[in-house]
């Protein structure tokens, strides 16, 4: 069972249009009793960091997220603002706290005068697909995401996750993996063909 | 690397799909929902609908196409975000935040504003707030006068005494995340793109701007690419005339080795469903 989470986020619906499409038994997730079921958690996640937080915590999301992904180790996907709350910290209109989940933080792109446009919106391709079981059967000829976002995840120097890297005026990690934990700054739902190959390998790990 | 975005606009008037001339003249060419699938299909990098209906009318399905039926703009949208997996942007008929609310909670990426922006830049700034930048884009009607000059136009329709810097500056301050630049005076008209009038907004900006307007022929769209920094070329007309129009003008641009998504294999694939 495929829960996703709906805490008011813009991309909801497209999520669990997408996951329903491609055939898998799915639910929403809105309350802790929700959770009992799943065995794969989707995040999705669009606006900001501070806003997801506060959803979260106003829905009484933070606790159950935290015992079945972290305790009872279900497969979890973060997808763009529902990848960056797993750092420690997001620097979006100021401080506020992240789940913690993955050492960093979440910071605007930073590219050192070089005359870059903000939002980082559109198709980018992913410097590697071979190093992430999410990233089999994706497109070799084209491994492009559609990608909308200002901030992205800044791992702390001494991380060991599998990181992905796509490229806007520097490398920066569009894809993360900590053992059962999966983050995607970019919108599997919206990336067609490639998006839908990666959510299914999602939903196909056992 | 980021590509260039190639984007269909799709023009709906009471429930159907119809194409313009200068904002005028309107034709009917079908349902809202066989245009997504059929772009859909054909990996498409994004779409925006604009609704132009003078009324809030939408049943006026022509049983003799045996065209499905739509009773509100929420059902066009939902109806259309259901089949669509790639970004979808909705404009028109745009007064208050319920309405940005409701295309947003119906399946809409984003929502394309356009009057919003001159009569209540308040409900803008609450849409960026409560959305993200990401999901409100900027749509600037503007007209070159027979002297040359740019002027900006409300709604198509209603000229402005505002200066297109200062209007594109205002506007940029409100927190929009894209603007969807019309040169007004090329719709329809299939005679390129106003390569001069994209320059000064992408200039004037450090958001990305799409350039809309003058489509005739894939020229047009390579012209735009290696004359400005626009992040992305729209057109309507150009994209409903022949059927795997989409696909032709990706397969010209990427001969050209611009830098826009295009895979041989996957709209090979696509382009035989």
């Amino acid at each position: 069972m495929i829960g996703i989470v709906n805490y008011n986020s813009g991309n909801f619906t497209s999520v669990f249009n997408t996951i329903n499409y491609l055939g898998y038994p799915l639910k929403e997730v809105n309350t802790s009793f929700d959770f009992e079921d799943c065995t794969h958690i989707i995040l999705p996640g669009v606006g900001t960091f501070n806003y997801a937080m506060e959803q979260l915590d106003k829905l009484n999301l933070l606790v159950p997220l935290k015992q079945h992904i972290l305790q009872n180790k279900k497969f979890f996907l973060g997808i763009c603002v529902g990848m960056q709350i797993l750092a420690e910290l997001g620097n979006e209109n100021g401080n506020c706290n992240g789940l913690g989940w993955l050492r960093g933080s979440v910071e605007k792109f930073n590219f050192n005068g070089e005359d870059l446009r903000l939002p980082h919106i559109g198709w980018n391709t992913l410097e590697s697909i071979e190093s992430n079981v999410l990233l089999h059967g994706v497109n070799q000829q084209d491994p492009s995401f559609y990608f909308v976002h200002s901030y992205h995840y800044y791992p702390s120097d001494d991380y060991s996750y599998n990181i992905i890297y796509s490229n806007y005026g520097y490398n920066f990690p569009s894809l993360v993996q900590h053992e059962n934990i999966f983050g995607v700054q970019f919108h599997p739902e919206k990336s067609q063909e490639n998006g839908k190959i990666l959510l299914k390998n999602f939903c196909e790990l056992v | 690397m980021i590509k260039k975005r190639i984007i269909p606009v799709v023009l709906l008037k009471n429930g159907q799909i119809v194409q313009s001339r200068l904002f005028k003249r309107h034709q009917v060419i079908g349902s809202p929902t066989a245009v997504v699938e059929r772009l859909s299909n054909w990996s498409s990098d994004e779409l925006i609908y604009i609704d132009i209906s003078q009324h809030q009318l939408y049943d006026l399905s022509r049983d003799d196409l045996n065209q499905q039926s739509f009773s509100s703009i929420q059902e066009i949208i939902q109806q259309v975000a259901f089949k669509c997996h790639m970004p979808l942007s909705f404009g028109g008929g745009i007064r208050k935040i319920e309405d940005i609310d409701m295309r947003i909670s119906s399946g809409a990426d984003k929502v394309t504003i356009n009057s919003l922006l001159y009569d209540k830049p308040n409900v803008v700034k609450e849409g960026v707030r409560k959305y993200g930048s990401q999901a409100i884009v900027a749509s600037i009607d503007v007209k070159r006068d027979e002297s040359g000059n740019f002027i900006v136009f409300k709604g198509g329709k209603h000229p402005l005494s505002v200066q297109l810097q200062d209007f594109v500056t205002q506007i940029v301050d409100l927190g929009v995340g894209e603007i969807l630049l019309n040169a007004i005076h090329k719709d329809g008209t299939a005679s390129g793109f106003d390569i001069e009038l994209i320059n000064i907004v992408v200039d004037l900006v450090s958001i990305p701007v799409i350039a809309l307007g003058g489509a005739g022929n894939w020229e047009h769209f390579s012209e735009v690419l290696e004359k400005s920094n626009a992040s992305a070329v729209a057109a309507a007309n150009i994209f409903q005339h022949s059927e795997n129009s989409y696909y032709k003008c990706k397969e010209y641009l990427a001969q050209q080795s611009l830098p826009v998504r295009f895979s041989s294999k996957l709209s090979n694939q696509s382009k035989n469903l």
